[in-house]
């Protein structure tokens, strides 16, 4: 199924919900609204001609001026199709609606994201960081970001 | 050889030091020697050299390994119980190393000639069970404690195969008594209780399968005892890190490993002694005498050790419950029909 | 001893069912152990907090980052996008052939460079040379997790064969640098197709040896097959993949279903687990996929060394990399399972953002679920099995 297809089944299911389509790209994506990613991952998943059982990767994305992005790379084993959701929100408020429960391997990936740009996924069942200690401040791969000088009185930047 | 020795000096404490340790004198060269076998056979099963460097292909590496674990430093960690941490390695090698006084060597040296020397090996060798225990314990570390609550478990599960197999052996022989045992064995390799010993050809012949499992079944009984691969669950370094002794190190350490060393050897002595003739000779009458009988034991006595340098090079680890199974499941059941048989056929 | 296998691999606590005479329950606290980040058998720097009662893992709870080199921070801060190969190398450094293909793959693509026919050859001779060094690293160090040795250094005397071949082509034995955006550092110096094929001629007689001493062993099917069992369905939720993946059943291979480089040009054929000595998906699946994964690398390195083409190694390197705004995901396969590089480019000379999506992470993710209620030496034969590599997944 092409991605012109997937856009067009999911736009009459959905309606609001897919944001934006850019349907030329060399990957064509679908941007998602951040509040209903969990429905409309479902339905990718569980959709008989649709199909997508396989979250490849989910990466966390810092546009600069206060926008966040969650990039899904998905891909069907069945149909072996591909397509690429996003999902954006703000530094403010870095919410974006869990896909955990949808594909098990969206778990760390999402706590990676949540690890080191900040973005939070809500309902999602473990939150924590994962890459950094737990106890670290800020959000390493945020363009901002400013190494801080200490670490539990260790001298960071060497 | 310790009433020789009261001959000799009296009855003296000098008699007692002397008549203990004696052994030594075989255990700790056997230790050097036993090191050496085990890397270089090891290393050429793995396409390596092993050591070369120190002396002629490397043979004076073990001393000086020796030497360099003497002068390693001696820790203990802070919240070890500091009294049974450091006692229980010598009680682990006391098990082992008191186990040689009941050893038959050659028909002139027996440690003490006691009449109950399979009983008395049968306790003792336990003994070690509460070192490895107190090792465990006093590490107050997870790890440990789970190594030694395993060696516990499965020392004590294989000695009832050990036990039992050991009895297949008696019951032929009709003595307790390993020295008995041995010279009930003299007269050449068919005399061997493995091949049914000194009996009319007929009860050999029915006796032979029956022993013959009771000695390959002593033999894994054995290898489960001094928790050697594949039954080296206790100090799995996998699993386990290194089981009961990984806070130990120095000369603590060298402990440890001198007591495997010490029972491997006993373990394959007990194995010769029982059905493999002891320190008689294969070929009757030919190269026998004392002399040429300690050197029958000893060299049956390595041929084991090496078995068990080959076994543990080769096998992977069972699994706790594996390890279970194959004692209660499988060892023991075989040995009562063994015993049950072999009694049978001895009183027909 | 063949009831064993009958025996259930997952074992079942019975809390409170065990009373004294006086009705108190006799249930035991159960213990909270730290396996790693110092462990022999957590390959690397991993932790794992396991809850234990007695012998059986309650649940296993992976903490990991104690290797993050912030590689995909560092990328950011290049000031050129091959520069950023060197970093790949340090990834999983067991395939660094690999990872290297996968991101200079991810470049070409987004840069559309075609590379010529003889780059794409030799990047196949290095990528399944590679595949093999690194299943020999996951068979042998098993070999160890269950307390066999001798496989392990058998495993690294093969092993260093190959590496002995990587270091006449780059000079490096463990990260080459050797794949570049666009083609290769080095052509391969004169002897190497006649070192490769004899390596595949000493190769194969060794992997029967192999199988004789650890494979088909009954101590090592009886601690693997039945255990760890990883259902195709579970498998795929959780994102896992490589042989991983193939030995839950699961026929899937991005060599051949989502084509790069010239592995259409070969025959072979993509190793599935049978579940032949136990379940579909055990540990013992895992480790024989690999083993027969090997094979076919041989296979596929041999057809690669007979169809090697001539040509100029460098001649499609761009001078400068300046990609348009834009953002690309290529996937690939190393040992390990599915690589993919998430580029997103700002039209400068290094990447706005590169994401690596480390088959080890997602892999070492499913392990909770597939642990519970195993034994502890059973937890090390899972762990064994999915073959991680540290250093990839922290990054």
């Amino acid at each position: 199924m092409t991605a012109e297809e997937i856009h067009k089944n999911l736009q009459a299911r959905f309606g609001d919900a897919i944001v934006e389509a850019k349907l030329d790209a060399p990957q064509s994506f679908l941007v998602l609204d951040p509040k209903r990613m969990k429905e409309v991952c479902l339905f990718l998943r569980d959709e008989e001609s649709l199909q997508f059982d396989f979250c490849s990767c989910v990466s966390g994305v810092d546009y600069k001026e206060g926008k966040l992005g969650a990039i899904y790379h998905l891909a069907s084993m069945v149909h072996k199709h591909k397509i690429v959701l996003k999902a954006f929100c703000t530094v403010e408020n870095p919410h974006i609606q869990s896909v955990a429960s949808v594909w098990g391997g969206a778990d760390w990936h999402e706590r990676e994201a949540y690890d080191l740009l900040g973005i939070i996924f809500d309902e999602h069942p473990d939150l924590r960081r994962i890459l950094l200690p737990y106890d670290w401040e800020g959000y390493p791969l945020r363009k901002d970001y400013k190494v801080p000088e200490f670490y539990n009185g260790m001298k960071v930047p060497y | 050889m310790y009433e020789l020795l009261q001959n000799l000096l009296g009855d003296s404490l000098l008699v007692y030091v002397i008549g203990a340790a004696l052994p030594l004198l075989f255990v700790l060269p056997f230790a050097v020697v036993a090191v050496l076998l085990e890397m270089k056979v090891s290393a050429h099963m793995q396409d390596r050299v092993a050591y070369m460097y120190t002396g002629w292909h490397g043979v004076l590496q073990p001393v000086a390994d020796i030497l360099k674990l003497l002068q390693k430093e001696d820790t203990i960690p802070a919240a070890a119980d500091k009294f049974l941490f450091r006692v229980a390695p010598f009680l682990v090698f006391m098990g082992g190393y008191a186990g040689f006084a009941a050893l038959p060597f050659s028909s002139a040296y027996i440690g003490t000639n006691i009449d109950l020397g399979v009983f008395y090996l049968l306790a003792i060798s336990s003994l070690s069970v509460i070192g490895l225990m107190m090792a465990g314990w006093a590490s107050n570390n997870k790890w440990s404690l789970f190594g030694s609550m395993r060696s516990v478990g499965q020392i004590i599960s294989y000695e009832i195969p050990a036990a039992l197999s050991i009895l297949v052996a008696v019951m032929i022989a009709g003595s307790l008594n390993l020295q008995e045992v041995s010279k009930f064995q003299d007269g050449g390799l068919q005399n061997w209780i493995v091949f049914g010993g000194p009996l009319p050809l007929l009860q050999k012949i029915l006796l032979f399968p029956f022993t013959l499992t009771a000695f390959f079944i002593l033999f894994i009984a054995g290898i489960a005892e001094v928790n050697r691969t594949p039954f080296d669950l206790p100090e799995a370094e996998s699993e386990l890190v290194q089981g009961y002794n990984t806070e130990y190190s120095g000369m603590k350490f060298a402990i440890f490993y001198l007591a495997e060393f010490a029972n491997m050897f006993l373990v394959s002595g007990i194995v010769v002694s029982l059905y493999l003739g002891g320190w008689t000779s294969p070929l009757g009458d030919v190269m026998s005498g004392p002399i040429w009988g300690f050197f029958w034991f000893v060299a049956k006595g390595m041929f084991f050790v090496f078995l068990q340098v080959w076994i543990r090079w080769t096998l992977p680890r069972l699994r706790v419950d594996q390890l279970m199974y194959t004692s209660w499941k499988v060892l023991t059941p075989f040995l009562f029909l063994c015993i049950f048989a072999v009694g049978l056929i001895l009183v027909l | 001893m063949t009831e064993t296998r009958s025996l259930p691999t997952r074992y079942v606590t019975h809390p409170g069912e065990l009373k004294t005479s006086s009705g108190r329950s006799l249930r035991t606290d159960e213990m909270i152990i730290n396996m790693g980040p110092q462990h022999p058998s957590t390959h690397g720097v991993l932790r794992l907090e396991v809850v234990l009662d007695g012998e059986i893992v309650v649940d296993v709870i992976p903490h990991i980052g104690y290797l993050h080199r912030c590689f995909e921070k560092h990328a950011e801060h290049m000031t050129n996008y091959q520069q950023v190969i060197p970093y790949c190398d340090r990834m999983d450094y067991l395939s660094s052939m690999n990872n290297d293909w996968a991101y200079a793959l991810a470049v070409e693509r987004m840069l559309k460079i075609e590379v010529p026919p003889r780059v794409e050859t030799i990047r196949v001779i290095m990528a399944e040379l590679q595949r093999i060094a690194s299943h020999l690293i996951a068979v042998g160090t098993y070999g160890i997790d269950m307390g066999a040795f001798t496989p392990f250094l058998w495993a690294f005397r093969d092993r260093e064969r190959i590496l002995d071949l990587f270091e006449m082509t780059c000079g490096a034995r463990l990260l080459y640098n050797y794949i570049w955006i666009g083609g290769l550092s080095h052509d391969l110096p004169p002897g190497f197709v006649e070192k490769a094929k004899a390596f595949c001629t000493y190769f194969k007689p060794n992997m029967k040896e192999l199988n004789d001493l650890l494979s088909y062993n009954e101590i090592f099917v009886k601690r693997t097959a039945h255990v760890g069992v990883l259902p195709a369905d579970v498998a795929i939720n959780y994102g896992v993949s490589g042989p991983t993946l193939r030995a839950s059943g699961v026929n899937w291979d991005l060599r051949r279903d989502d084509p790069y480089g010239i592995y259409d040009k070969f025959e072979w054929e993509v190793q599935v687990g049978k579940g032949e000595r136990g379940t579909t998906g055990d540990c013992w699946d895992r480790y024989i996929v690999k083993i027969r994964e090997m094979e076919q690398s041989v296979r596929i390195i041999e057809q690669a060394l007979a169809a090697l083409p001539e040509g100029n190694v460098q001649a499609a390197i761009p001078k400068r990399i300046r990609p348009d705004s834009a953002e690309i995901y290529v996937r690939t396969e190393t040992a390990r399972g599915e690589l993919g590089f998430y580029v997103v480019s700002d039209g400068t000379a290094s990447p706005y953002r590169l994401k690596a999506r480390a088959p080890a992470f997602v892999n070492l993710s499913v392990l909770p679920k597939i642990s519970r209620g195993c034994l502890l030496g059973d937890l090390v034969a899972i762990v064994g099995s999915i073959d991680i590599v540290l250093g990839e997944v922290d990054r």
